[in-house]
């Protein structure tokens, strides 16, 4: 419980902390929502006009305060640039990048950890080192260019779904998701690689060094019990908060490929709304990403806890 | 062995990666399509269009501000007059309009049956209502800067409208394509409703905008029944997207993206984007506020040159602050003042006292790819005379605080439209008192000219006034001008009825498809 307790306060000061810095560089860069909502027919009346109605000339430190109030009664604010209630713009977004975000994670374990098995298993051999040129050349193709190539190939050759045409989750489940699976091999191409190669390399130093390992072998195991039964276990505990950042890396890389795809998601959200300093969408996505990487990593803490014991003694 | 069989297949594989990464488009040029099409045209069906920006905007027609809203809403709203696709004004929510002898005073007779989008019919009060708005009658700023020469606006009785100006103005009618709202109605802003033949269904932010076809339109009922704008912010997702028929009309693309297009399946259609687009040098600052460095610089520019680098030679030069589509103001003696002549150049950069050229940074909104490709042309052709310029990539947001409201530069390359469709709102700017002289123009000559022409009695004679203005910011050489752009549209081939205007805006209502 102590731990639990702890780890919820360190989540939300993280969380303060990541608010405030966001606050923080709005500030420090140029431009301001005003002249980008006035445009070419700014006048200083109307840009001073503008400012008082949107709460921006008061103090720095005010500003922040009133913007923590509203999030903890649960009042987002009002986007500048659509004039919606932030709450029910992100509404709709995040489920569908919840949606992306959750495929690629569930193509990531179940391609990388088979094959950082088997690879391990059949350490050196043929195949071992045919699957290892592939990982390389995974790991160094941007997902932008998969993305536009597995359209192409997919989507105007092949036809196996219509370019552009997004399907809502709330519309049509099935078709929504026939179209996100494309975007999530995209994502989840050069970071299957990359476990594949964490789970592989942390499998072997386990087998290098490990006492236990010879222990088992004297008694007569095959190198398949050793792997599984007992490397593996050891072995996960990286890889496992690897695909912590894994996860929390997707979520801010989602932009480019949500671009490319043409998928309304929240990347392409924060993206756009930077570029015309909507401050009350940015924080709150800001915010959201925030809770979600720290999520992540508990989840990762108690799974690595729950399979190594040794790392419950706090 | 197996190690270097294995080395060799790596390599093709990588080499066939990178191959296929080059390639550009291909080298044949889409067929201009024609408009008038032979097939009947059907009433009935949905289309959707694509856009490469959302409209982060209000959507309250008295608020927006974006060219793309402005493009977009042009189907949803509607002013007492309205402009056609070929420049006219014609009579829209009023039937018809008289000036007064000594053009301070309009009288409009409101035309009968129109209706709101929320089934109201338009009264008296709510065209009173909307024009006070913008003229900021009701206190407050006025919304619409141009309407700040209202002095009034009255009503005799509920089919008139009176409205009285402050000075004379002839070409104050132009104004009045600001929208008409119905009085009482507060959430402009997020569902617009209007006069138009389109009106407003939903939209989804980064997604969709969705307008169906008003059926108690006064005028001339839209062909199809619905209209969904998708937005797609990346060029190459929007060309999958036109190629996988997702999308069935888009305009402003560039010459590389329609070349990739399916000729069987689409017309690409050539119109101008309506826009000035030059080298805009901030007067005030040195080397810049001497009249023989911007000629240097003018001379230096080789237009076509830049067309044909950044556009396939695409485009319209310009000489002035006017383009073509304005034909009764379009001076086109001015186009060629500053034929190509760097040894000119050079002579004049030596006469100015700069005899080793100097250096210069040109910041530039990185979010139009166009204005960025002109600029490094550019760089090239002023490096050519001695001049080093540096381009400074900014986004949209800076530029109009940095560049255009805090006047904090050397030379920008962009594209300045009229914002209404009038002559003057392209030459008012440079008058040095305005406050949209973001390049600080102070030639008194100039100020005189405007005044004269405002004052003008006559429409010949305000027109030679404009003229001799356009000619004015020439030969000081005000900017650097070099073209309005070319607005390449792609159309579905079963689709016909797009009409070009001389404004940056897409009318969908005479837009059909044809059996």
């Amino acid at each position: 419980m102590k731990y639990t307790a702890k780890k919820l306060l360190l989540a939300a000061v993280t969380m303060v902390i990541v608010s405030f810095l966001a606050f923080l560089a709005f500030q420090i860069i140029p431009g301001d929502p005003t002249t980008t909502l006035l445009g070419t027919d700014a006048t200083p009346e109307r840009v001073e006009a503008l400012r008082h109605s949107l709460g921006l000339d008061r103090p720095f430190l005010v500003r922040y305060g009133s913007w923590v109030a509203g999030f903890f009664r649960g009042a987002l604010g009002t986007s500048y640039s659509y004039s919606m209630p932030v709450g029910s713009m992100l509404g709709g977004k995040i489920p569908i990048t919840g949606l992306l975000t959750g495929l690629s994670f569930v193509l990531i374990v179940a391609v990388s950890l088979p094959v950082g098995l088997l690879s391990s298993q059949k350490e050196n051999s043929r195949l071992d080192q045919v699957l290892d040129a592939v990982n390389q050349v995974l790991m160094a193709v941007p997902p932008f260019f998969t993305g536009i190539l597995l359209t192409y190939v997919f989507g105007l050759v092949l036809k196996w779904f219509t370019p552009g045409s997004f399907v809502a989750p709330g519309e049509n489940f099935g078709a929504c998701l026939r179209y996100l699976i494309f975007p999530a091999v995209a994502i989840a191409l050069p970071r299957i690689a990359m476990t594949v190669k964490m789970l592989r390399s942390s499998m072997q130093s386990e087998l290098r060094r490990a006492g236990y390992v010879r222990t088992a072998y004297s008694r007569g195991d095959s190198r398949r019990r050793v792997l599984y039964g007992h490397v593996l276990r050891n072995a996960l505990v990286p890889v496992v908060t690897f695909l912590a950042m894994t996860m929390a890396d997707i979520v801010a890389g989602s932009v480019v490929i949500e671009q490319v795809f043409a998928i309304p998601g929240m990347g392409q959200l924060l993206l756009r709304s930077v570029s015309t300093r909507d401050f009350p969408v940015v924080q709150a996505i800001i915010v959201i990403i925030a809770f979600w990487v720290v999520l992540v990593n508990f989840l990762a803490d108690v799974i690595n806890q729950r399979i190594d014991p040794r790392l419950r003694l706090q | 062995m197996k190690k270097r069989r294995l080395a060799l297949f790596l390599a093709l594989v990588m080499l066939g990666t990178a191959l296929c990464g080059c390639g550009g488009g291909s080298a044949n040029e889409s067929a201009q399509g024609s408009n008038g099409k032979n097939g009947t045209a059907v009433r009935g069906g949905e289309i959707t269009v694509g856009i490469a920006q959302d409209l982060e905007d209000s959507l309250d027609p008295h608020m927006m501000v974006a060219a793309g809203t402005k493009e977009v809403l042009f189907n949803v709203f509607e002013g007492l007059v309205k402009p056609n696709s070929d420049g006219e004004l014609i009579p829209a929510v009023a039937e018809s309009y008289q000036t007064s002898d000594d053009e301070t005073t309009y009288t409009f007779t409101l035309r009968k049956g129109v209706k709101f989008h929320n089934g109201q019919p338009v009264t008296a009060d709510d065209v009173i209502y909307s024009i006070s708005r913008c003229a900021g009658l009701s206190g407050g700023d006025p919304l619409v800067p141009a309407l700040s020469a209202v002095k009034s606006i009255t009503s005799p009785d509920s089919k008139t409208i009176v409205i009285t100006l402050k000075e004379p103005n002839n070409e104050f009618l132009a104004y009045l394509t600001v929208a008409i709202v119905p009085k009482d109605y507060t959430e402009q802003s997020t569902r617009p409703v209007g006069t138009g033949p389109f009106r407003f269904v939903s939209r989804s932010p980064q997604e969709s905008i969705v307008l169906e076809r008003f059926a108690d339109y006064w005028g001339n009922a839209a062909y199809v029944d619905k209209v969904t704008y998708k937005i797609y912010e990346n060029a190459d997702a929007l060309v999958l997207a036109l190629n996988s028929g997702s999308i069935d009309l888009c305009a402003h693309l560039t010459p590389d993206q329609t070349s990739q297009l399916s000729t069987d399946t689409f017309q690409v259609l050539e119109g101008t984007m309506n826009l000035v687009q030059a080298v805009y040098l901030n007067n005030a600052q040195p080397p810049f506020d001497n009249e023989k460095v911007r000629q240097a610089l003018s001379y230096a520019l080789n237009v076509q040159q830049i067309m044909d680098l950044m556009a396939d030679g695409h485009g319209a030069r310009v000489g002035s602050s006017m383009y073509p589509a304005f034909t009764k103001y379009f001076d086109d003696s001015l186009t060629n003042y500053y034929a190509y002549d760097p040894l000119k150049a050079k002579q004049l950069l030596v006469e100015a006292g700069y005899p080793n050229g100097f250096s210069m940074t040109i910041k530039v909104p990185s979010n139009y790819q166009p204005h960025m490709d002109t600029a490094e042309v550019v760089v090239e052709q002023l490096r050519a005379v001695g001049v080093n310029a540096a381009i400074q990539p900014v986004d949209w947001s800076t530029w109009l605080s940095d560049v255009y409201t805090g006047r904090n530069f050397q030379a920008t390359v962009v594209g300045v439209d009229a914002s209404n469709m009038t002559a003057r709102s392209m030459l008012d700017r440079f008058v040095s008192t305005s406050g949209k002289n973001f390049i600080n123009y102070n030639n008194s000559e100039y100020d005189a000219l405007y005044e004269k022409a405002i004052a003008a009695s006559d429409d010949a004679e305000q027109t030679a006034l404009y003229k001799q203005m356009e000619r004015k910011l020439t030969e000081t050489a005000a900017n650097l001008y070099i073209q309005d752009l070319s607005d390449l549209v792609a159309m579905k081939k079963n689709l016909d009825g797009l009409h070009f205007y001389p404004i940056y805006v897409l009318d969908l209502s005479t837009i059909h498809y044809v059996e």
